[in-house]
């Protein structure tokens, strides 16, 4: 029988299989932060143990870095609880050592999972851990990436290797083309709001179908990053001219003779036709629409062309409660007409939706208008700052400015709102980020999710529009 | 690694689903390089309200938490289990949880277990009607009983993480009993895959 995707990445890293199917998994690359790192250095030093291979570690601060008053340096870190773990990520990649580490205020730091793959520190066919749940991101690259505790950091760290289990296979597959306005950001909101947030639980996704494959490496990125917004730890495509086109010239992939040599077995990188899924899901892109979450939990999501959902016609006791208690977070009314709903911020930026693409496609909606005078800030955050020099060259920081956006410096920045980029209680925020949990953005915040043009949109406009009418 | 071995706990049920890590401890409380510490931040922003369950009299000193469908959904954070640990929890019983946050209670010492959504019902009904509910998890039998024993429940658990954790074992330090292991498989990808390297 043929194998899936997930099936060869599995088998190509496991070093040892308990009775019980327990399996020692090798790691190819781990992503370090500041956030979810330190207390698995302090456990290696405590017992005395060392890094296994430095060279498969690649570091950076994003979570709680700011994004403003970078030329102050660390004095315009004003959290102080902030700068011990920046300052201690410092010290920790001093003393163990890494492939490569872009600190706190480096040309190159941004959020992790933007820098891997623009450093082709990501390449197809590895396995890639980061303490962080966004770490699905990677697979797009054919990688088998997920995110893990602070524990299997060290435990990473201390063996190269993740005692960890298989999972179930899945297949998502969508067909179709996509219409105007409608991105990879609704393709996986669309996924979400049909499979719920816990229906790829104990499942590796594999994301297929001619939409996938028409989608570009940072669409794709958006939909894997988001496959833990649908309960599956890691999400994946497969390789194709896509993958190699953009991998090729990184500055950590392969040149020469060992590029040609990587390249043919890339290419091996998908699932057989004749591969079993335990569970597949089919979609139809000409289906999908713009989407925008209403709820407190990303699989509360409907067409931007659609109303609040009311409670009332839920069948399940259990499922209202849960939608009547989020809409009372919220702070809507059921029945709302979604683009009725005014905003406070926007926030276009985070590991879903900060790549150069994305911002293009938000300035192009921006280009020659204002922010709309009810939106008290709208913000950009680039993704790193490679991403970052780059649209300045094409003027898009001049475009947003010129729009009323501040432009800020790269980092995870409100999409988690560990610095201070936070919304105030009850303010209502277009958000490019992946999660729209309470009090995410801060306390009190409301999150509805979105893609970067719809966010755009929304800024111009003061209120949801439909980015499809957008002239 | 705290062992488990059983436990005889009073019941503090949380009546939702969902409930995600960046509740059981939202991010302001991220910031501590250290693994302890982390009780009062233990679903910090609900415990605002009186009415929250963790505030009632009668839920002092639980010990297991019980829960609903798909417990400890989103973010990564190993901080959720420590924080449950730091306030008194060494359990917490729901019908589902999430892949990551299910993997980080075994690193911890903090059980998860799993049943049937009309099991759970049923002691959400028990520990609603009978102040001083409790039960009794022994993960040996891999049961939870009422403490009168009139229920008994069966759990799955895969045989490694219970051996782990019923020993209170240094997971890398049973890894680190196959370094042969890992310095051949990774000389063999050296040579197939130079360019992980």
């Amino acid at each position: 029988m043929g194998q899936t995707l997930y099936d060869k990445l599995w088998d190509s890293h496991v070093v040892h299989v308990e009775e019980d199917g327990t399996t020692l998994l090798y790691i190819d690359r781990h992503l370090i932060h500041e956030v979810t790192s330190p207390q698995a250095y302090e456990g290696l030093k405590l017992a005395g143990r060392k890094p296994w291979r430095i060279g498969s570690v690649v570091a950076t601060a994003d979570h709680n870095t700011p994004t403003q008053r970078w030329e102050e340096g660390m004095a315009g870190v004003q959290d102080r609880m902030a700068k011990l773990q920046i300052e201690t990520l410092d010290a920790n990649m001093k003393e163990f050592g890494a492939k490569v580490y872009f600190p706190f205020l480096d040309k190159r730091q941004g959020i992790v999972h933007v820098i891997g793959p623009e450093q082709g520190a990501t390449l197809p066919g590895m396995t890639v851990v980061c303490g962080d749940s966004h770490t699905s991101t990677h697979g797009a690259f054919a990688c088998l990436a997920h995110g893990i505790g602070t524990s299997e950091v060290e435990h990473v760290l201390a063996t190269q290797c993740l005692v960890t289990r298989k999972m179930k296979n899945m297949r998502v597959t969508v067909d179709g083309p996509l219409g105007r306005g409608v991105t990879a950001k609704d393709v996986i909101l669309a996924i979400i709001g049909r499979i719920g947030t816990a229906g790829g639980t104990g499942h590796a996704v594999e994301f297929a179908g001619s939409t996938i494959r028409g989608l570009s490496m940072e669409g794709r990125m958006t939909v894997c990053n988001m496959a833990i917004e649908a309960g599956a730890r890691a999400g994946m495509v497969a390789v194709d001219d896509v993958t190699l086109e953009y991998v090729k010239g990184r500055p950590f992939a392969p040149k020469g003779p060992a590029w040609d040599q990587a390249v043919a077995y890339w290419r091996t990188l998908k699932s057989d036709p004749d591969a079993k899924f335990d569970r597949e899901v089919r979609l139809d892109a000409r289906e999908i629409k713009p989407h925008v979450t209403w709820g407190t939990s990303p699989e509360m999501v409907v067409s931007v062309d659609d109303t609040v959902p009311d409670p009332e016609k839920e069948k399940d006791a259990f499922r209202r409660e849960g939608m009547e208690r989020a809409l009372r977070y919220m702070g809507l009314e059921p029945r709302t007409r979604i683009t009725d709903i005014a905003l406070d911020q926007i926030f276009i930026g985070s590991c879903t939706n900060s790549r150069i693409e994305d911002l293009r496609l938000a300035a192009a909606v921006v280009k020659g208008r204002r922010v709309a005078s009810n939106i008290r800030r709208a913000m950009v955050v680039p993704g790193s700052g490679l991403v970052k020099a780059q649209a300045e060259r094409e003027g898009l920081d001049r475009i947003f400015r010129d729009a009323g956006f501040q432009w800020r410096e790269p980092g995870c920045s409100m999409c988690l709102g560990m610095n201070d980029d936070r919304l105030q209680a009850g303010e209502r925020c277009a958000s490019t980020s992946n999660r729209n949990f309470e009090g995410r953005q801060g306390e009190g915040s409301r999150t509805h999710l979105v893609s970067p043009a719809m966010a755009a949109a929304a800024a111009i406009a003061g209120h949801f529009v439909d980015v499809r009418e957008w002239r | 690694m705290e062992k488990f071995t059983v436990l005889n706990g009073l019941v503090a049920p949380l009546d939702r689903a969902n409930v995600d890590t960046d509740q059981i401890i939202p991010k302001e409380h991220l910031k501590s390089i250290k693994r302890t510490g982390f009780a009062d931040a233990l679903f910090a922003a609900w415990r605002h309200n009186p009415e929250f369950v963790l505030n009632q009299p009668r839920y002092r000193g639980a010990t297991i938490l019980l829960a609903r469908r798909n417990f400890g959904c989103g973010s990564s954070r190993e901080h959720a289990p420590w924080a449950l640990m730091d306030y008194g929890f060494r359990c917490v019983i729901a019908p589902s949880f999430a892949d990551i946050f299910f993997t980080n209670c075994f690193k911890n010492g903090l059980l998860p277990v799993g049943l049937s959504e009309a099991e759970v019902e049923a002691l959400f009904h028990d520990a609603a009607a009978f102040p001083g509910f409790r039960l009794i998890v022994d993960l040996d039998a891999q049961t939870v009983s009422t403490a009168d024993r009139a229920k008994t429940f069966r759990f799955e658990v895969d045989a490694f993480r219970k051996y782990c954790l019923l020993n209170g074992l240094d997971e890398i330090g049973l890894t680190l009993r196959h370094a042969d292991l890992i310095r051949e498989f990774e000389a063999r990808r050296k040579a197939q895959h130079p360019w992980v390297f």
